[in-house]
């Protein structure tokens, strides 16, 4: 009798093709079942009917670069629109010998952005200080002028994404501290003091922005004793403040309560005072868990500066529809409409994933 | 155990507890005082304010009180759901406002919520395909501002529409155009009310049905098809009394003449304009809002679900549904919320809402500042306290009932 034994090992052979690989991903995510291949089918042809018309659209039969609508000949999409607007979408009406400025305050703006989000970056106090301290009144000087040999320059010519941005930041800087005592008020124990900040917060939240809006361009000039002025943009962001505390206030609430009751008791057995215990051991905390919180309400906000076109100022948005309509550049509505969309959705998507990866960097838990 | 000592503690002792804390430091005392303090300067800020908006007011010859809304408005309205001429009063113009705003709310909540939910699946789809084209979706539509869109719409795509004359027709029943939609309207007969009130009666019997067929259920555990006899009585009940009365409803079809269509109705473009920018960007919330409800609910419980017995799509009625809308509801009616408040965006394209036929046209014939803006913020404040009464009263409803 003679038996047949295998002394070594075979080699393993790799898996079949249908279990790995591109081939099974496609097996597995695209054509399971009849259903779903059928599907996906559909979905590539309508997609693929979609897209090819659009791509040769906006750039393979599109003009970039021109001086006048008689350069886009190619029957695409006339980016000589957004081209010769650059510098009217980007600033608005803002001197064109003072440019620099606006250029120099986005250049503080984005490395102090930049030295705040990055990992790693040493300083990182000081640089919060400056940037809720200092920059604004840097920005403020450079912008406005009117010091240090500056010119100055009436609010009236800042327009475009300038404005949008000037208006977004004011927006939520100006009304940070003020959601914080709205907080704080809105939890304290002293019951007139609940009882107005639950109302001045519900009333903000509850009424759309234009109303505000209409509220403090209309309203605003009315409350002020005789004489006295406020420029349109400054009514806007008196508005936007205080209808942003609102909200802010509500997002600095969510963190005060997600902070442990023992946090405060120790606070209090310390002997800390109740503006110690809150500056020293609680809104550190909870202000560190709402920052994704407070990015997004800051991303709706860039989105709601669109709406101050209703009142008659000049933002991105109220900059491109202005150009358009002049009738040298008649009907070219969808290259400027596409072109603001492409400059909110990269704030606001930025944004967005920023706030997701301080989300997922401060879940310590499972 | 008695300690012989403590009885015998001298009564000096007692008086070296600290007496009582001067008033400054009595927190209570201290709130009091503080509490008195704000009142009295917010008191001062609205007077201040007050006395110079009367000042103000006077000084332009404008006299303040609600005596306007009687007066007659003197300008059309594009779009009106009663009727409204140019001499119908500002109260009238009022209504005619708050109607419109309440009709592009209640047909974008219906559109967004189809189109939300739908989208939600889609996005927690096995197809890798369905589930991309759905985040895309999503990433897009949430990250541009809900003006942009209207706007996009309404000055960008509905123009590229033919006009009124070559329109695009769908069985010579509809037709879609650049001043518009057009399409049959109905015209009904007196004796269509029999009708409504059948409809009526349905829903009250499904309702008395579905109750008594839980009553049973818990009672003897025997299923009920509760979904299709509902569906059964709703659709037959008022059939029946529609042809019973002689079928009481006819269709006035739209027709072209000259330039413009006689007869059906037409949605002004603003209308549509705006219906389609704010369900779309709505739409894109509810989506993530129903993934991330759908997602919330573990696994073990499908799991659970399955080795009881139950087959897969019983599991989703019985089991996962439930507990998905628990968290979906509440996010979903602040949505609805805030789709209301954005309805106020049309009027940069001119759709006659409130804001735009009240706050806008109103408010400049009349210089009533305070008290227009003032009714106008009421409205919202009436329908965001109505929808978080709701809420509460939801949360109330379906909060997890723990041992």
């Amino acid at each position: 009798m003679q038996a047949f034994i295998t002394r070594e090992t075979l080699p393993s052979l790799p898996p079949p093709s249908t279990l790995k690989g591109p081939i099974a991903w496609m097996r597995q995510n695209l054509f399971s079942s009849v259903g779903n291949s059928i599907v996906t089918v559909v979905l590539v042809l309508g997609i693929l009917a979609a897209l090819i018309p659009f791509i040769n659209w906006a750039f393979i039969k599109a003009d970039w670069i021109g001086t006048s609508r008689d350069d886009c000949t190619s029957g695409g999409a006339c980016w000589v629109f957004v081209y010769v607007h650059l510098k009217l979408f980007m600033v608005g009406l803002y001197p064109e010998s003072e440019v620099w400025r606006t250029i120099l305050v986005g250049a503080i703006l984005v490395v102090t952005m930049a030295g705040l989000m990055i990992k790693g970056v040493p300083f990182k106090k000081y640089i919060q200080i400056f940037a809720l301290i200092a920059f604004p009144i840097i920005a403020f000087i450079l912008l406005s002028g009117g010091a240090f040999g500056l010119p100055h320059v009436e609010t009236n010519f800042w327009g475009g994404l300038l404005l949008t941005l000037v208006i977004a930041i004011v927006g939520i800087v100006a009304a940070f501290p003020l959601g914080i005592l709205l907080a704080l008020g809105r939890r304290s124990s002293m019951p007139i003091v609940k009882a107005i900040c639950v109302v001045f917060i519900e009333v903000w939240r509850g009424v759309p922005l234009i109303t505000v809006l209409f509220m403090s361009s209309v309203m605003l000039p009315l409350f002020l004793p005789e004489g006295m002025e406020i420029d349109k943009l400054l009514r806007a962001l008196v508005g936007i403040t205080l209808f942003q505390s609102a909200y802010l206030a509500e997002v600095v609430r969510s963190g005060l309560q997600a902070i442990p009751k023992g946090q405060y008791e120790a606070a209090n057995a310390l002997g800390l005072t109740y503006w110690q215990g809150m500056y020293k051991v609680i809104l550190p905390q909870a202000l560190k868990i709402v920052i994704p919180g407070i990015v997004n309400s800051f991303i709706s906000l860039f989105k709601d500066t669109s709406l101050v076109l209703i009142i008659g100022l000049f933002d991105l948005l109220a900059t491109i529809q202005g150009a358009f309509a002049s009738p040298k550049w008649l009907g070219y509505a969808i290259e400027g409409y596409l072109f603001a969309a492409l400059v909110y959705w990269v704030f606001c998507f930025g944004m967005s994933r920023y706030s997701q990866r301080v989300e997922r960097s401060l879940k310590t838990t499972h | 155990m008695a300690d012989p000592n403590l009885s015998a503690t001298p009564p000096q002792a007692i008086s070296t507890l600290p007496s009582k804390p001067p008033f400054w430091n009595d927190p209570q005392k201290r709130a009091l005082v503080f509490q008195i303090l704000l009142v009295i300067g917010i008191g001062l800020l609205l007077w201040f304010i007050f006395s110079n908006t009367l000042h103000n007011l006077d000084k332009r010859g404008i006299k303040t009180g609600f005596d306007f809304l009687d007066r007659p408005a003197g300008f059309g309205i594009t779009q009106s759901l009663i009727p409204y001429t140019e001499a119908s009063t500002f109260g009238r113009t009022f209504l005619v406002g708050l109607l419109n705003t309440l009709l592009v709310a209640g047909l974008g909540i219906i559109f967004a919520t189809l189109l939300g939910f739908a989208v939600g699946v889609a996005r927690l789809s096995k197809n890798w395909l369905i589930s991309r084209v759905a985040l895309v979706f999503i990433e897009t539509i949430r990250n541009i501002p809900p003006l942009l869109q209207i706007l996009f719409w309404y000055r960008a795509i509905l123009p590229l529409l033919p006009g009124p004359k070559d329109s695009i027709s769908l069985a010579e029943l509809f037709y879609l155009h650049k001043r518009g939609f057009t399409l049959p309207s109905p015209l009904f007969e007196p004796a269509f009310i029999w009708t409504f009130w059948a409809v009526i009666a349905a829903l009250v019997l499904a309702f008395i049905m579905s109750r008594w067929a839980k009553a049973r259920r818990e009672k003897t555990g025997q299923q009920f098809p509760v979904v299709w006899t509902a569906v059964g009585i709703i659709l037959v009940l008022p059939l029946i009394t529609f042809f019973l009365t002689g079928s009481p409803l006819n269709w006035d079809i739209p027709a072209l003449s000259g330039f413009n269509f006689r007869g059906g109705l037409t949605v002004i473009p603003e209308l549509t304009a705006l219906l389609l920018a704010l369900s779309i960007y709505t739409a894109a919330f509810i989506a993530e809002i129903v993934r991330s409800g759908i997602e919330s609910v573990s696994k073990g419980q499908s799991e659970a679900a399955a080795s009881l017995g139950l087959r897969p799509n019983r599991t989703l009625q019985l089991v996962i549904i439930p507990q998905a809308m628990r968290v979906i509801i509440p996010q979903l009616t602040s949505q609805y919320l805030n789709l209301t408040k954005n309805t106020s965006l049309g009027v940069a394209i001119g759709y006659p809402d409130l804001v735009n036929v009240f706050a806008g046209t109103t408010l400049n014939q009349t210089g009533q500042a305070v008290e227009i803006i003032f009714m106008t913020m009421l409205v919202y404040l009436v329908i965001s306290l109505v929808i978080s009464l709701f809420m509460n009263w939801y949360n109330k409803r379906m909060a997890l009932v723990e041992r």
